[in-house]
């Protein structure tokens, strides 16, 4: 499903070209749940934006779904996300302006169809989903008036409104307490089981890491010998 | 596709976003308000003067001179007027006109009329059928002033040269001339075949004769003009259709009206600016919303769509706003003028004003926010999950195009605006370079506050000078407005207090404060011992001698008139009737500029010597050594150029374009003017009736109403400039309002951390007069500087008067604008320090 060569990425530092990404190799295989884990700096965050083609590698490349994602331009980029791929932030990054019903309808809105893939009109599809994390009374809450897990739920959501290939998740239990991590953890997995999408999820939670099939753990921007393999 | 998105996004972004950038375009709404009431006002007046044209001018064509019509001009009216055609004459000259029962004493002007008059038009006169009536007999009308200054009542006695008249009714509606004549004197009608016995006609009193003609027809207008083009010229007569009266004030007004568009604009770039800084504030704090979209697939060009169409629905609103303000100033502007504008003018709403008001609005407010919005296109989606990432460095083509577009756009409509191109570019380059100070003195004030805190100061005073250059400060926006708005207010105030002195008419314990004319040669013993039996210093005489210019080196008039462009000297110095003086020495007034006084010996060559003012000197292509001939009733007197003078005209004195030596032309007809000092206001006024009761054809001209005259005029013009000037300070308080508030979120986040750290309300409420003093008076300083140069520029150059730097004034603006500042910003803040400190975290939060 995702394929990535050799993927570097350096940034300036102090005058000075910092790596945080060297040479890393990776297959990630159809519906599949693969953990990338590590402590902070470790390049976590750096390969998920890569592997989503949110930012350019300095060397390497990626291929999702086929696609040689860096051969695309930015817009081109963009619209293969709108197609394909889901995001759930760790802070939540609704957009505040907008309802928890507009938030979900967002990324079909992108598509500018009116409808989603199985030609059901988008607003009864954002409904669907608010109901199936448990919020289909707060619709027309904006995310001011949502609490923490409520408003990753409405993040969830919105993840899995364009029926997402690929879903990446940054830290998705990062802001919340401990039970309420829990529960959107579970709901995370049952609707990539229901939706059959591949989900990439970053974390520095070991306990959370272990719920994937596989485990990458990075160290110093390369991936640790030995970790890349399924979890118990 | 990317389409319906920007819509859907732009009106649910837009729901909150809407109220916070309300206000900036509140200040569109002034811009597009001020340009639409004065586009359409000058179509209301521009339709008004078409209506009216034969109306202000009474006539289809006027004949006037300065003297009694020739005889060969004369027999031509004789022999038209004796084929049917309609003609009126009027006869104007300055009077002392009395009021036998209150005794009162003014200088009118008295305007004799022939039956007829004026053809066009609606006299509308109190009571009714009063102006018809004094064809009929010794009577009178005047305007309504004439009753409170002579305070006169209707049935009086008016006392007008040797004859009595009674006072009939008062009149209005009937062809006027603008400015200082009807200033300086209301006017009295009588009869015009009852002027001869009033003894006002002698000679060299100030009189103006027309001839006024009823002729619909083009083609006798025509025929009028071509059978005696060449009599008018030769004799000087004005000839006057009444379009080109009307096209002469149509021109009039447009260069008033484009010169109060370009202050109209200035507004509206004002709160281009403000609409700017705002709008750069705005997408900053949507960074990671639209890093975030563009994570979940949205493309560059429909998200920046998106908020481009939030600040257009914005901009048409202010503008649409702004129109229905125009439309309601509009209705405001005949009333403001009144006194100003000879003619009545009817509003009605200009659809092609409003038009271009709205889109001028649109179109600027867009131009001023492509820059910040075009931000929208780089940020990078991967600003969503790391808060580090900087959009890509370099210059970005797009924005260095829209600055370009947005120069053009400032350029464009100035030029277009401004009376001449030079002129609007001039103008446009004086905003350009205000704008740059402004910013300059922001930036300058941001870094020196960063690089040289007040250490030293009390925490309060530190944290309030710190503010100035916290993030996403709107120091910079907040400088523009103030400055520009102390700008503006300083400019106009100065500008004033340099005129009100130059025309504050020095009233000294020496200076004179009365100027008798029309003194007839022969009555000059009488009245001369009449004033120095009155009089509180001594009186000055000076000899006023009628003379026309025949030739210049030889050349007669008529061949030098028929020069080209280029080579001719002006006209109007060639035409006018003169009135010359002669002297030994040169006046207080003057100062010699080139050649000699003839107070020295030198090389005559037996022609009489002449000094001419410098001016004039040039408007006749003449210098040192040149001759000139003069006509002195008939008889000519050639002169030789021996120097040149420059003139002070503003000062209360005789002063004269050309002065000849003694003994030259002591034998020509000639009258006196005679200034004097007559201390108290009963006795100057117990000597004017005491001067027109024995010398009935003697006008004297008190220096205090003259004062008034000119404070009237000057009063006029000021209510005009200070509207507008309004207008662009309401637009900087209301880009003030909007800057505050568009920081106010981060300002309530400080202040709730403050007050969680344990900082009472005063500690609070003294960080923030801190910030806005310091930025207030910056502010205000930087645009007082400018506004400085800009009146010393506007003084010297346009009203060519001294430039007079008044602290006061300079005082008062700052006081104003800096307190303006404090109190805008204090109020903005009352929410922050009422609510709790964890009220404010957690909506801050949210």
């Amino acid at each position: 499903m995702i394929r990535a060569e050799g993927l570097s990425k350096e940034y300036m530092s102090g005058g000075r070209p910092l790596r945080v990404l060297d040479r890393v190799d990776l297959d990630v295989e159809p519906e599949s749940f693969v953990a990338i884990a590590g402590p902070s700096g470790s390049g976590k965050t750096t390969l998920l934006g890569l592997l989503a083609g949110l930012d350019q590698p300095t060397e390497g490349r990626v291929i999702v779904a086929g696609e040689d994602l860096f051969s695309l331009t930015e817009d081109g980029r963009a619209r293969f996300r709108a197609e394909n791929v889901g995001f759930v932030f760790q802070t939540f990054h609704l957009l505040p302006t907008l309802t928890a019903l507009e938030n979900v309808m967002v990324p079909l809105e992108l598509r500018g169809s009116g409808r989603d893939r199985n030609g059901r009109p988008i607003r009864e599809r954002g409904h669907e989903l608010l109901e199936r994390v448990g919020l289909g009374d707060r619709a027309n809450h904006y995310p001011a008036q949502l609490s923490g897990g409520e408003q990753q739920r409405v993040a969830l959501a919105r993840a899995f409104a364009n029926d997402p290939r690929i879903l990446f998740a940054d830290e998705p239990t990062g802001n919340l307490d401990r039970r309420t991590g829990r529960r959107v953890v579970e709901l995370l997995e049952e609707l990539n089981r229901e939706s059959r999408t591949t989900l990439i999820l970053v974390t520095h939670d070991m306990d959370l890491a272990a719920r994937a099939h596989r485990t990458i753990s990075l160290a110093d921007g390369r991936i640790v010998p030995g970790t890349d393999e399924p979890s118990g | 596709m990317i389409r319906s998105f920007a819509v859907r996004l732009a009106w649910r972004e837009g729901r909150a976003g809407y109220r916070r950038l309300g206000v900036f375009m509140g200040s569109i709404s002034l811009g597009v308000g001020a340009l639409v009431a004065i586009h359409s006002f000058r179509a209301d007046v521009e339709r008004s003067l078409s209506d009216q044209a034969r109306a202000l001018l009474g006539s289809d064509v006027r004949v006037s001179s300065n003297r009694a019509f020739p005889e060969e001009f004369e027999a031509a009216l004789d022999s038209m007027a004796g084929a049917g055609r309609e003609i009126a004459r009027t006869t104007t000259l300055a009077s002392m006109v009395l009021d036998t029962r209150s005794q009162g004493v003014r200088l009118v002007q008295v305007r004799a009329v022939d039956p007829g008059f004026p053809f066009y038009g609606d006299v509308a006169s109190e009571p009714r059928g009063a102006w018809e009536q004094i064809q009929g007999g010794p009577w009178a009308v005047a305007d309504p002033a004439v009753l409170v200054q002579l305070d006169a009542r209707i049935g009086d006695t008016l006392a007008i040269g040797r004859s009595r008249f009674v006072l009939k009714g008062t009149v209005s509606g009937l062809p006027t001339d603008v400015g200082f004549q009807t200033a300086i004197g209301p006017r009295v009608y009588i009869a015009r075949d009852r002027l001869e016995e009033t003894g006002l006609l002698v000679f060299g009193s100030m009189t103006r004769h027309h001839a006024n003609f009823f002729m619909p027809r083009q083609e006798d207008r025509d025929q009028l003009w071509n059978d005696h083009r060449q009599l008018f010229r030769e004799h000087g007569l004005r000839h006057t259709p009444a379009a080109y009266r009307a096209q002469e004030l149509s021109s009039a007004v447009d260069d008033l009206a484009r010169y109060l568009g370009i202050i109209g604009l200035a507004a509206l770039f004002l709160a281009g600016i403000g609409v700017a800084s705002a709008i750069y504030v705005y997408v900053r704090e949507k960074v990671v919303a639209v890093a975030v979209l563009r994570c979940l697939g949205a493309r560059q060009e429909g998200l920046f769509a998106a908020y481009l169409l939030q600040a257009a629905t914005l901009a048409l609103a202010g503008s649409l706003v702004g129109v229905a303000l125009g439309i309601g100033v509009q209705s405001t502007l005949p009333r403001a003028l009144a006194g100003v504008l000879p003619l009545e003018v009817a509003t009605e709403i200009s659809w092609l004003a409003a038009l271009a008001g709205v889109v001028v609005g649109v179109w600027v407010a867009l131009m001023f926010v492509l820059g910040p919005l075009l931000e929208v296109r780089g940020v990078p989606p991967l600003r969503a999950l790391r808060h580090d990432v900087e959009p890509p460095g370099g210059a970005d083509p797009w924005k260095v195009a829209a600055l370009a577009l947005l120069g053009a756009t400032v350029v464009g409509l100035t030029v277009v605006e401004a009376p001449t191109p030079l002129q609007g570019l001039a103008f446009s380059a004086g905003l350009g370079g205000v704008a740059l100070v402004l910013w300059g003195a922001a930036r300058t004030l941001i870094s020196a506050t960063r690089r040289f805190p007040p250490r030293a100061m009390s925490y309060p005073v530190r944290q309030g000078v710190s503010n100035i250059f916290r993030p996403q400060n709107q120091t910079v926006s907040v400088t523009l407005a103030l400055g520009f708005g102390a700008f503006v207010l300083g400019t106009v105030s100065l500008v004033e207090d340099s005129l009100v002195r130059e025309f504050t008419l020095d009233t000294g314990e020496e200076r004179s404060n009365l100027l008798l004319f029309d003194v007839q040669t022969d009555q000059l013993p009488a009245v001369e011992s009449l004033v120095a039996a009155r009089a509180s210093g001594p009186a000055a005489v000076t000899p006023l001698v009628p003379s026309r210019l025949l030739e210049i080196n030889g050349r007669p008039r008529d061949a030098l008139l028929e020069l080209p462009d280029g080579e001719r000297p002006a006209r109007w110095a060639l035409r006018r009737e003169y009135r010359h003086t002669y002297r030994q020495a040169l006046a207080g007034s003057e100062v010699l500029a080139a050649g000699r006084w003839w107070g020295t010996p030198g090389d005559e060559g037996g022609l009489p010597r002449v000094s001419l003012e410098a001016d004039l000197a040039e408007s006749l292509r003449v210098s040192v050594g040149d001759r000139i001939t003069w006509d002195f009733a008939g008889v000519p007197v050639e002169t030789r150029v021996a120097s040149l003078r420059t003139v002070d005209w503003t000062r209360f004195e005789t002063n004269f374009f050309v002065v000849f030596e003694p003994g030259s032309i002591e034998e020509a007809p000639q009258t006196a003017v005679i200034l004097t000092r007559i201390d108290g206001e009963r006795e100057r006024a117990e000597f004017q009736r005491d001067i027109v009761r024995a010398h009935a054809n003697i006008s004297v001209l008190d220096l205090s109403r003259l004062q008034e005259a000119i404070d009237t005029i000057l009063g006029r013009a000021n209510r005009v400039v200070r509207f507008l000037g309004v207008f662009s300070t309401i637009a900087g308080v209301l880009v003030l309002i909007g800057a505050l508030a568009t920081s106010r979120y981060q300002r309530m986040r400080e202040c709730a951390l403050l007050r969680t750290l344990g900082a009472g309300r005063a500690v609070v409420l003294r960080i923030l007069t801190v910030e806005y003093v310091a930025i207030g008076s910056l502010a205000t300083i930087a645009g007082l500087v400018l506004a400085v140069a800009a009146a010393w520029w506007i003084a010297a150059v346009v009203f060519e008067v001294p430039f007079a730097l008044s602290p006061v004034r300079i005082a008062v603006v700052w006081v104003l604008i800096t307190a303006l500042t404090l109190a805008v910003g204090l109020l903005g803040s009352r929410g922050v320090l009422r609510r709790s400190p964890l009220a404010v975290l957690r909506d801050v939060a949210g």
